[in-house]
């Protein structure tokens, strides 16, 4: 059997002295997509920005391919494109240049990509629109060209359908679905659903400080 | 590009697009030192002999005054952490973000400051040492001030604490920015208190990125 890419062991995450989730464990292979289901504070967010190497967990490891992330963290920062609850762009720099600068300062060129990323999330009317005078889901379709411009394997996605309409859902989805085909991974916290075969993940309830911690509980399945 | 350079030029750029942020930190600079002229008198005398610490003052106020947002902004939108999940050392973005604050205040500070320096009376060679001080100094400044903003990051009154930690630590600069001239005056040379700025330019320079990437990852967390 071929060892996952991705492999998550025994990680735990407290946040002000509460455990958010404990003993999490759980691997993904190339082309797999993992939703990361449950209630609002059940520590989606928390378990993608440990991932990401944000927060350092509590207790346990992320192995690539094998080795503990931990080990490299440069390289692992490399290797992934984050999209969190704010986009990170700046409002006064144009959807062109914010996409550019991202992109450099992950180590990279945009050049021809550029095109690609603008078209696959249909922001190229908008690209010379400073990013301030863009809606909610105009701003978030560019979050996401910033992630499908990255080629990172690995896509952490917090919310990734935030505000966006019907035809932008569907560009997103498409886009997805290509970087899954490419032997992309990607993990994605939502509540709505992605509409893309994948496993998912139940994180559970942190109803009170006194509740004991729930481990995630996964299962395979269509998410959607 | 490399990562540095990148987030450099695109600090500048967004400076360039609101022009106007820097222009108030100038013009703050400019009306608090020309105040000090008008409250005391046209004494020569006096002003020649307060101007440097007025001016080095002045300065350091309105370094802090832009300071404030080094960081803030990049935590309110987002971009933070797009530079805590760059590939590259945390500590060199903290260093570009703090080149760019010099490059927009320090550095035009320094050279307006010579300007002002004539209404204090003061001579041409003092007018001269006085901007080779703050080109020496205000880089400190700057880091200090980048730790501070680090620091207070996420903090209520930010602006406040910012000063009261920064403050303190920028008093060697201080003084031997402002006594470089009084030296000058005194009949000796500056070289010693230059040498001096310079020696605490490159202690801000050697520490202070660390101690700032430290407070952003605390701040991402």
């Amino acid at each position: 059997m071929v060892p996952p890419l991705l492999e998550v062991t025994g990680l735990s995450c407290r946040r002000g002295g509460r455990p958010v989730f404990d003993r999490l464990s759980f691997g993904l292979g190339a082309g797999e997509l993992l939703a990361l289901t449950g209630r609002n504070g059940s520590g989606k967010t928390s378990l993608l920005r440990a991932l990401a190497g944000l927060t350092p967990p509590e207790a346990g490891t992320v192995a690539w391919q094998g080795v503990d992330v931990a080990e490299d963290p440069e390289t692992w920062r490399g290797r992934l494109a984050w999209l969190g609850h704010l986009e990170g762009l700046k409002g006064d720099l144009t959807v062109i240049e914010n996409l550019a600068v991202a992109e450099r300062l992950r180590g990279g060129e945009a050049g021809d990509r550029l095109d690609g990323a603008l078209v696959a999330l249909d922001l190229t009317g908008l690209a010379a629109r400073e990013v301030r005078t863009l809606s909610a889901g105009q701003r978030r379709r560019t979050a996401l060209a910033r992630v499908v411009l990255s080629q990172a394997p690995l896509w952490l996605l917090d919310e990734p359908l935030n505000a966006l309409d019907a035809p932008a859902q569907a560009a997103f989805r498409t886009a997805l679905q290509a970087h899954l085909a490419a032997g992309g991974l990607a993990i994605a916290a939502t509540h709505a659903e992605l509409g893309i075969e994948g496993r998912s993940l139940e994180l559970g309830p942190t109803l009170s400080s006194t509740s004991p911690p729930l481990g995630g509980e996964e299962h395979d399945g269509d998410v959607a | 590009m490399s990562g540095f350079t990148t987030l450099l030029m695109r600090d500048l750029r967004l400076v360039l697009r609101r022009p106007g942020d820097v222009g108030v930190v100038l013009a703050f600079f400019v009306v608090a030192t020309v105040l000090f002229p008008l409250g005391i008198g046209p004494e020569t005398n006096v002003l020649a002999r307060i101007a440097a610490g007025v001016l080095w003052c002045a300065a350091l106020f309105a370094a802090l005054l832009s300071l404030e947002r080094l960081f803030a902004a990049d935590y309110e939108d987002g971009t933070l952490d797009l530079l805590l999940l760059a590939p590259w050392p945390l500590e060199l973005a903290a260093l570009a973000k703090c080149l760019a604050h010099w490059i927009v205040t320090g550095l035009p500070l320094s050279l307006l400051a010579p300007v002002l320096g004539v209404a204090f009376g003061l001579d041409g060679q003092s007018l001269l040492a006085l901007g080779a001080t703050l080109l020496v100094g205000t880089p400190t400044l700057s880091l200090i001030g980048g730790l501070a903003a680090a620091l207070t990051l996420g903090a209520r009154k930010s602006g406040a604490l910012l000063a009261l930690l920064a403050l303190p630590l920028c008093v060697p600069t201080l003084i031997f920015g402002a006594g470089a001239i009084e030296t000058l005056a005194a009949g000796d040379g500056i070289v010693t208190h230059v040498a001096i700025l310079a020696a605490l330019a490159l202690v801000a320079l050697a520490t202070t990125p660390w101690a700032i990437a430290a407070a952003l990852r605390q701040a991402g967390e």
